[in-house]
């Protein structure tokens, strides 16, 4: 398969990752460009439904970084979550995809470099483990629509255009 | 509270081969309060069943929804002519509620979602156990509050059997002997002379299933056409 550049979606907490993604910024350190950042208050606002959305949104990977267990601002939150990502993944491998994609960090507030890390480790995942499988299916159907398209078409007429192709 | 379980992804899976258009209904007492069936899990299988049908390339469209009950007529009827506009409903209730939602709705096929266990008690947090066996005929006055009908694995009425070693059940070892537990309850509150009343058995033959309860008192007078 060719190379594809992978989506990851991140759930931050407030008091740690989402300070460490800052400051990744601001030290310059590089990291994949396609991650997104969902900021929260605290990762124990991580329900398994958010991160199965995050997939069905067509994410290749998840992260869900909270504090040093032991350091939560809501002292139990990461525990949590940590719990919940492991749920997820259970609920993700019986909807048939890899468990993998979706993993838990801990970092502090300075650990840009950890950061980093933890998006490029989830990019490389995403990478080996190729696209996510209903991206897959998506751009499968859209072709195989296209196709249908073509074939019912009236020789000598042109495909509508679509619209974003117009500009 | 009834506490139930989902059932097995792949068999809800299966159950819903043939159809595209479904509505899945959670029930907001019981099995919300146990994470089996509640607005949360319907949000969650809802995703699961779409993302397994994309993969394959099978169509399905899913409504999600969740009422208070679905043992009770009131609520049901409130989504009557919603669900009327789909193949099947998926009920995360229990096994009342998908009956009662399968009556009042027929023909609408409605297919179970969860495996009904038992009616219990949150022990802790994602933990429920059994403590009653509706048998219709309360003893825990006489036993100390623990029901031996539920918690001894033979329902013995008087006392342990010879298999009780060390306050634990030789069904199951790691299970607690329930007259054990009675016993020493009534010697804390003073009131272990109860342990030599002898429990005739239970009528259980005269009890006829499907057992019915009606309260005159709040029965609702039918009108007779005439």
């Amino acid at each position: 398969m060719a190379e594809f550049e992978p989506k990851v979606v991140a759930f931050c907490c407030h008091y740690c990752a989402y300070s460490a993604a800052d400051l990744a910024g601001s030290l310059r350190l590089e990291y994949p460009a396609n991650v997104r950042i969902v900021k929260l208050m605290c990762t124990g606002r991580v329900d398994a439904s958010h991160l199965l959305k995050a997939f069905e949104a067509g994410a290749d990977a998840v992260l869900v970084a909270g504090c040093e267990e032991g350091d939560c601002h809501f002292r139990e939150g990461n525990i949590k979550a940590k719990r919940r990502v492991g749920y997820a993944r259970k609920l993700l491998r019986e909807a048939g995809l890899e468990g993998e994609r979706l993993e838990m960090f801990n970092l502090g507030a300075s650990d840009a470099h950890k950061f980093a890390a933890a998006v490029n480790e989830m990019t490389e995942r995403a990478r080996k483990l190729g696209p996510n499988p209903l991206r897959i299916s998506r751009e499968h159907r859209a072709k195989s629509i296209e196709q249908r398209a073509k074939r019912t078409r009236a020789p000598g007429t042109r495909a509508p255009e679509k619209p974003n192709e117009r500009s | 509270m009834i506490v139930a379980e989902r059932k097995p992804f792949t068999e809800i899976k299966e159950m819903l081969s043939g159809y595209r258009k479904i509505l899945i209904l959670g029930c907001g007492t019981c099995v919300s309060v146990c994470m089996a069936g509640g607005e949360k899990e319907v949000e969650i299988l809802a995703s699961q069943i779409r993302m397994a049908f994309e993969k394959e390339n099978r169509e399905i469209e899913i409504k999600e929804a969740t009422i208070q009950r679905q043992c009770d007529r009131e609520f049901i009827e409130t989504i009557r002519k919603m669900a009327g506009e789909y193949e099947a409903v998926l009920s995360l209730a229990c096994g009342a509620g998908v009956q009662f939602v399968a009556e009042l709705l027929a023909p609408l096929l409605i297919l179970p979602g969860l495996n009904t266990r038992f009616i219990g008690v949150a022990e802790a947090e994602g933990v429920w156990s059994e403590r009653c066996r509706a048998c219709g005929d309360c003893v825990l006055s006489e036993t100390a509050g623990i029901c031996p009908v539920t918690i001894c694995a033979k329902s013995l009425l008087n006392g342990p059997c010879g298999g009780t070693r060390d306050g634990k059940c030789e069904v199951d070892k790691d299970k607690d002997c329930a007259w054990t537990l009675i016993y020493r309850r009534l010697q804390e509150g003073g009131k272990l002379e109860k342990m030599r009343k002898i429990h005739p058995p239970k009528k259980h033959g005269v009890r006829i299933y499907p057992q019915r309860q009606v309260n005159e008192e709040f029965k609702k007078e039918v009108k007779s056409e005439k």
